[in-house]
């Protein structure tokens, strides 16, 4: 792939990237979250279409436009989300949309059969007449891999495979991989792990902010290298930052569980200060925020809010201990899109202005305006849809509607996802007027330099458990990087 | 400076709808084969007293609709109540009053009942009332032997058919409904709490709202509505009849969707509720006037429907452009 240009409405997605992958290798494609792997791959098979740049597969020059073009070149994407159909059976899904049959009836004996065969040349130990539900996750992949090679593919594309599988699982995978490229397939292989790079990967290309960066043959480089590479930028300056002495403790959590992503987890927070949560996708950051929120059922641990334990069982009783969680996912966990700005400012305080059967509209619209001031947020009325706002209008609303409930301690899960830049750089001027009004904040972010440029205290998570405490004048990119990437 | 707002906010948003009301009811004021029997007192009462059954169990719909479920066992409600109210007192003698209390019972029963399944389980909403309409028609069924039950009391029409001064009684039911309806909606925490779980389930969990209570509570209003329509009907018809109110949740959900309430919820006003139910029921009741065989009814108030969201849809997909 050779100068590839992908620009979305208001983001320069790829700029002039190039990728090479030769045959019976194994590329590792490695960047941070949003450095544009995604897109490129994307654009490799067909999801998206390039702006500028051409693809050449065997020195040919092929025109990729529509999923359809990927196939026919040879090209079988993995995604990280498993797409098989749960209710048919595995070589339902291996042949699915190229059927055997006269045209009419599919012939289920003789695919049943040609699955198996396939299963059994890659000592695959599963049955083709199982159910895909029934599989582990592992199993899934492995069917997926399956049905790739059965397209007769030269390029496989793996995204994040080992995520969600377990070690031994992994060793197998990546026997599957190397008789693979024994036959000459190519694999791109994405993967935030530098432990699986050099045990499984040739050369790694490492891409940043949607930009190309360098290509390098794994024995020749290491862990250290790779990480200023994957974060070497450099960091612009609108971040607004005062740092203050905090205070005392205001919230120590000891040992949080949640039974599966979050391990003994303790950390805790002092008045004024601004905690980073920084980790890698999965680390168990926001499930952590999650079980001493309340949201949580029988999660495990114990909480203590200004010296005193506290039991928390919902989100009512964190709000009433001084809590607020502004979720990651804004339009899944947090808008009512459909609704009003002013309501979604004030569906946490209704008790404020609702009494039985009377509602105090003017107190209502007051307080909608006074947050809608504070945050300077954008909207022609209170009555505005919020689904129409921009992404960091909406942002705003979100932690107006939990400022509302004059937290102590302010949580805030990705507060600048999908935010643009403007707004981004508002946030964080609000985030530091807040803590120097004695509001403590916690920050969960996979932006490297919003973490580091804004918190005091950056705890480092990775696989549910607090993997290292950096103080600001400490915490690097690198240093972070390190903790998170065991 | 708010209220008249409001008022204007709500006109522009059901435009569509108000006008398709104020056309029909001008055209069935000067065309000259309605125009002396449609726009009298008497008239307007009858067509009032028409939709009080529909207007009940649409102002439950409603907020199901809004929380995104759908509520199918309404119309059975309708008939089981009827013959239970109805046998109470042809069956068993007891005091009218019992009758009443029973018939709204069945109704909160039926309704808790739905509540708890959709409230405690993922199994959706069109499944499980779908299962209550069947049980709960059955019973009618079952109850009656298949015919009606027949209440020959005096007293009894007096729900379905009596007047108060020149007003009938099932009249001013609906209004007292219509009015404790829309301040649930409009004035409670509750109202907002089922735009809030209708809008974004995930959302309101975050939001520390009990999700279970709030559907629970949508369920069991919509039940109470039916079984109120079950006596008002049964009254009316001086009998509880175990075919009642077949296709009713049919009617009632139409006049919903007819008012602009979205089917994916989340979003939708009680007054376009009541246009909607005015709409259909003027339409019916034009169409008799006008003589129009009632087979040929259907496919009218069918297309009416279609046209009614028709407008909704053009209108939205003009606003996310």
């Amino acid at each position: 792939m050779s100068h590839i240009h992908k620009r979305f409405p208001g983001v320069y997605a790829l700029n002039d990237v190039n990728y090479e992958l030769k045959a019976g290798e194994v590329h590792a494609l490695l960047g941070e979250n949003g450095a544009g792997k995604s897109t490129l791959i994307k654009v490799l098979g067909g999801i998206y279409s390039a702006d500028e740049g051409e693809i050449y597969i065997d020195g040919q020059k092929v025109e990729i436009h529509e999923v359809k073009d990927a196939q026919k070149n040879g090209i079988a994407i993995i995604h990280q989300e498993l797409v098989l159909v749960p209710y048919m059976t595995v070589a339902e899904n291996i042949f699915l949309g190229r059927e055997h049959g006269n045209g009419i009836l599919a012939d289920r004996k003789k695919m049943t059969e040609s699955a198996q065969e396939l299963l059994n040349a890659h000592e695959m130990n599963i049955n083709a007449d199982t159910l895909i539900k029934d599989l582990t996750i592992a199993q899934q992949q492995m069917v997926e891999i399956v049905k790739a090679i059965s397209y007769q593919s030269k390029i496989l594309v793996m995204d994040e495979p080992t995520s969600s599988i377990s070690d031994k699982e992994v060793a197998f995978l990546f026997k599957t991989m190397r008789n693979l490229t024994a036959k000459g397939v190519g694999i791109i292989y994405i993967s935030h792990k530098m432990s699986e790079l050099e045990e499984i990967c040739d050369r790694v290309t490492v891409m940043r902010d949607g930009q190309y960066v360098d290509t390098k043959v794994v024995k020749e480089t290491n862990k250290d290298e790779l990480i200023a590479l994957m974060v070497g930028r450099e960091l612009t300056n609108y971040y607004t930052r005062d740092y203050l002495t905090p205070g005392e403790v205001v919230l120590k959590c000891e040992n949080i569980s949640d039974g599966k992503m979050v391990q003994d987890a303790s950390f805790e927070v002092h008045k004024g200060e601004i905690v980073g949560f920084a980790g890698l996708v999965g680390a168990g950051r926001s499930e952590a925020m999650k079980c001493i929120f309340g949201l949580t059922p029988n999660s495990q641990g114990t909480v203590y809010v200004n010296g005193n334990q506290v039991h928390i069982s919902n989100p009512v009783d964190a709000v009433k201990h001084g809590l607020a969680l502004v979720p990651e996912d804004r339009k899944l966990e947090g808008l009512y899109g459909v609704q009003s700005v002013k309501f979604n400012s004030t569906i946490e305080i209704l008790e404020q202005f609702i009494h039985g059967i009377s509602v105090d509209d003017k107190k209502e619209v007051e307080v909608t305006q006074k947050y809608i001031d504070m945050m300077s947020t954008k909207t022609p009325s209170q009555e505005q849809v919020i689904g129409n706002l921009s992404g960091g209008n909406q942002q705003k609303v979100m932690i107006s509607r939990w400022l509302a409930t004059n937290p102590e301690i302010l949580i805030l899960d990705e507060p600048t996802r999908g935010v643009d830049v403007g707004a981004k750089s508002e946030i964080y001027a609000i985030m530091n007027q807040l803590v120097k009004e004695g509001m403590s904040i916690i920050m969960i972010s996979s932006e490297l330099p919003e973490i580091i440029n804004m918190s005091d205290r950056v705890y480092v998570m990775a696989e549910g458990k607090v993997a290292g405490c950096l103080d600001h004048t400490k915490a690097t990119q690198e240093a972070i990087m390190q903790l998170a990437a065991n | 400076m708010n209220k008249q707002n409001k008022a204007v906010v709500f006109f522009k948003e059901n435009m569509g709808i108000i006008a398709a009301f104020l056309i029909l009811t001008v055209f069935l004021s000067i065309f000259p084969a309605t125009s002396k029997s449609f726009l009298t007192a008497k008239n307007i009462f009858n067509v009032l007293r028409q939709i009080s059954t529909n207007m009940l169990l649409a102002c439950g719909m409603t907020m199901v609709i809004i929380l995104g479920g759908i509520d199918l066992s309404v119309g059975s409600i309708i008939a089981l109540s009827g013959v239970l109210a109805a046998g109470c007192v042809s069956r068993y003698s007891l005091p009218i009053a019992v009758a009443l209390v029973v018939g709204v019972l069945i109704g909160l029963i039926i309704g808790v009942f739905n509540g708890f399944v959709i409230s405690t389980t993922t199994i959706p909403p069109f499944i499980v009332t779908l299962a209550t309409m069947n049980i709960a028609r059955g019973l009618a069924k079952v109850y009656t032997g298949g015919s009606p039950v027949r209440v020959v009391t005096k007293e009894w029409q007096f729900i379905g058919a009596g007047y108060v001064g020149f007003v009938p009684v099932p009249v001013i039911i609906m209004i007292i409904v219509l009015i404790i309806t829309a301040l649930i909606m409009n004035k409670t925490k509750m109202g907002r709490h089922i735009y809030a779980v209708g809008g974004n389930a995930q959302a309101a969990v975050f939001s520390g709202i009990k999700v279970a209570k709030v559907k629970f509570f949508v369920h069991a209003f919509s039940g109470v509505m039916a079984g109120m329509a079950g006596i008002i009907l049964a009254s009316r018809m001086y009998s509880g009849q175990p075919t009642a109110g077949e296709g009713a949740e049919m009617d009632a959900i139409a006049a919903v969707v007819v008012g602009g309430t979205s089917m994916s919820g989340g979003s939708g006003k009680i007054g376009g509720t009541i246009i909607g139910a005015l709409i259909i029921g003027i339409l019916n009741n034009g169409l008799n006037l006008l003589n129009v065989n009632s087979f040929w009814q259907d496919v009218v108030k069918g297309v009416v429907i279609l046209l009614a969201v028709f407008i909704d849809y053009v209108k939205n997909s003009k606003a996310k452009a």
